[in-house]
């Protein structure tokens, strides 16, 4: 029966819920709540969630490989900065590990490291990282002609015509950001953290970097903060204060003063989730290596109940009010949007 | 060492463009990229204005490359595309790896701009088999980190047949997004932004709240507040082995700009005043970009 569907549908059927792992507790969470596959880190500046405590050494990450694997659960390692000389060896050990581990897929971004991959490790899978910024089928073409990566996953900036549009001449599986926090600047080349901080997510793995924030209390009982000495924003008494990435302040054009380049708020595509398996993508990825097993558990377990009920029924699909509702409550400013996906919002 | 005009990056009218570039031929620059590289909504040139404006100033004696588009997510955008790269004469700067795919499978040698991630001689090596022939440093990288890329290269084999260029004064780009900042800050959708942006031909300033420059808004590009200015490195970057000196465009005082870097670059000058006073120069040295490095 599989074989005579539409090659979509097929694909539509075994969308795929990719979750954020950011430690062992936060694995066994996205795994014992539904994850298809879970993406991890190692414990240096080779990935772009290169934050204190956070990722794994080694003999954790055999241990995740373990848990995950008893489960049925895929491991993909994100090795997704872009090396520069003086620390090639670091990323080149990392891609080494990803193979030992015999995980399901390396996440890259830097086309010396798929290179290697590609060369020294030809039965690891490559999925091209988000970090890679490819935003279109030519671009897609490249990375799979050139190093035989098997997905790709998407930059937050395409609308949904858009990615139907890739999705319908792309050479390989796409995934695309379903939830969490919103780059608001096309994955890969941005450097507004590097400009202000010295640090970007390409050569550092980290934006807006904790090292470089101070919160700093006014004697009007507000609050400052800063990146490097330079005001993000600022917040009146009672004000509810969010960490300061560079995107999210608040600035002055043209005499007015606001969130210039974006608010504080979150990506949320529950309610786009048939469109996505009709357009073809394979998998919805979740944001959020950084974020708490306890937030990993909630946002997962609403993602698996809105993908088995809209596989059971795509039709009669509708985002439910409890999902929206548990989703809001974790949501950085309590908001969510359709982000890039929606005209209006660009 | 040779001294480039990188293209446009603001949106400027059509006779402000046609202006700049007849005095541009008549200037000490020995190459010219043109092209729009940040919005396709921007038409005050279409494409084959922009190549025949290119032929021109490849007549009057100056090396011609099309610089294009910088993010890519539409047909309409790979169809202008292919229209640049089917031109029959003229380079390309890829600014998307859409467009290194393109130009590889047409066999043509290539221009890779400094929106293509190259971190390490791995990639460029990646690309030179691609047909690049000359590559443009991505902004945040410093120069000591060219200077090991470089020495790769020598290893790997393939540093003599490319050329390296750097950015070396204007606002830097920094980042391209979905979102249109110059329409949001005048409270326009993207779909109906009026090309608010061609009435800041410097791009927008945007402040913190104290009033500290921090970046400039140009439509879906962000640049650096401060004028990047590398005029004082120019004989370390000939030591390292850059072939090229990159200067982008801005509606002031460029011809100062271009007989200051002629004369440093000949080593004919006596004495620096950069242009503006406040340029920052962190990123070549490892640092924050909008630091200002003593020299």
């Amino acid at each position: 029966m599989m074989a005579s569907l539409h090659p979509q549908l097929q694909q539509g059927l075994s969308m795929e819920l990719v979750c954020p792992a950011g430690n062992y507790p936060s694995l066994k969470a996205a795994v014992d709540s539904g994850a298809d596959a879970v993406y991890i880190g190692f414990k240096d500046d080779t990935n772009a969630r290169h934050f204190a405590g956070l990722n794994f050494n080694d003999k954790k990450a055999f241990k995740a490989l373990d848990y995950a694997r008893d489960r049925g659960v895929k491991v993909f390692v994100a090795v997704n900065t872009y090396p520069q000389p003086q620390g090639w060896e670091r990323w080149t050990k990392a891609v080494d590990l990803a193979a030992d581990l015999g995980v399901d897929a390396l996440i890259a971004a830097d086309m010396g490291v798929l290179g290697y991959a590609a060369e020294r490790h030809p039965e690891l899978g490559l999925h091209l990282s988000v970090q890679g910024s490819a935003t279109n089928y030519e671009s897609l073409k490249f990375y799979h002609s050139e190093f035989g990566i098997r997905r790709a996953v998407l930059p937050r900036v395409l609308s949904m015509s858009q990615v139907r549009h890739v999705a319908s001449q792309s050479p390989v599986e796409l995934e695309v950001f379903a939830f969490g926090s919103l780059c608001i600047m096309a994955e890969g080349r941005c450097y507004l953290s590097s400009y202000v901080t010295d640090q970007s997510p390409n050569t550092c793995g980290a934006c807006s970097p904790a090292n470089a924030v101070r919160w700093e209390e006014q004697p009007n009982g507000g609050l400052e903060t800063r990146l490097n000495n330079v005001l993000i924003d600022r917040y009146e008494p009672g004000e509810n204060a969010g960490y300061p990435t560079l995107c999210k302040g608040r600035f002055r054009v043209e005499g007015n003063t606001f969130h210039a380049l974006e608010e504080p708020t979150s990506l949320n595509t529950l309610e786009l989730l048939p469109q996505l398996q009709e357009v073809g993508v394979s998998a919805v990825k979740i944001e959020g290596r950084q974020r708490s097993p306890a937030y990993v558990e909630q946002v997962v377990s609403v993602w698996r109940q809105a993908i088995d009920a809209m596989q059971a029924n795509p039709a009669e699909y509708a985002a439910k009010h409890e999902w929206m509702a548990a989703l809001d409550a974790v949501s950085e400013g309590s908001q969510t949007t359709l982000g890039a996906y929606s005209r209006p919002w660009q | 060492m040779k001294l480039s005009m990188g293209p446009v990056l603001f949106f400027w009218q059509r006779e402000a463009v046609y202006q700049f570039y007849r005095e541009l031929a008549e200037q000490p620059v020995d190459v010219i990229y043109l092209g729009e590289a940040v919005c396709s909504k921007r038409r005050e040139l279409k494409t084959q204005d922009w190549i025949d404006l290119g032929r021109e100033l490849a007549a009057d004696g100056k090396q011609v490359v099309l610089s294009s588009l910088a993010l890519i997510e539409a047909e309409s955008e790979l169809k202008t595309l292919r229209r640049l790269c089917d031109n029959g004469d003229l380079w390309l700067e890829a600014n998307d790896m859409g467009a290194v795919q393109m130009l590889s499978e047409r066999k043509l040698p290539f221009v890779s701009g400094s929106a293509i991630n190259v971190y390490n001689a791995r990639s460029l090596q990646a690309l030179y088999r691609r047909g690049m022939r000359r590559w443009v440093m991505p902004v945040e990288l410093s120069g000591e980190t060219l200077a090991a890329i470089l020495t790769d290269a020598q290893a790997l084999g393939f540093a003599d047949q490319i050329e390296t260029e750097v950015f070396s004064y204007g606002h830097l780009p920094l980042a391209y997004s979905a979102r249109c900042f110059s329409a949001r800050a005048r409270n326009l959708p993207k779909d109906n932004c009026q090309f608010v942006c061609l009435e800041y031909p410097q791009g927008m300033p945007l402040a913190s709240q104290e009033d500290q420059s921090v970046f400039t808004i140009n439509g879906i590009q962000t640049m650096s507040g401060q004028v990047y200015n590398l005029l004082p490195e120019v004989d370390e970057m000939k030591r390292i082995g850059v072939d090229l000196v990159r200067l982008s465009p801005r509606p002031e005082a460029m011809a100062e700009v271009i007989a200051q870097y002629r004369a440093r670059i000949d080593g004919t000058d006596d004495g620096i005043a950069a242009i503006p006073a406040d340029a920052v120069n962190g990123y070549w040295y490892k640092s924050a970009g909008l630091v200002n490095t003593q020299r």
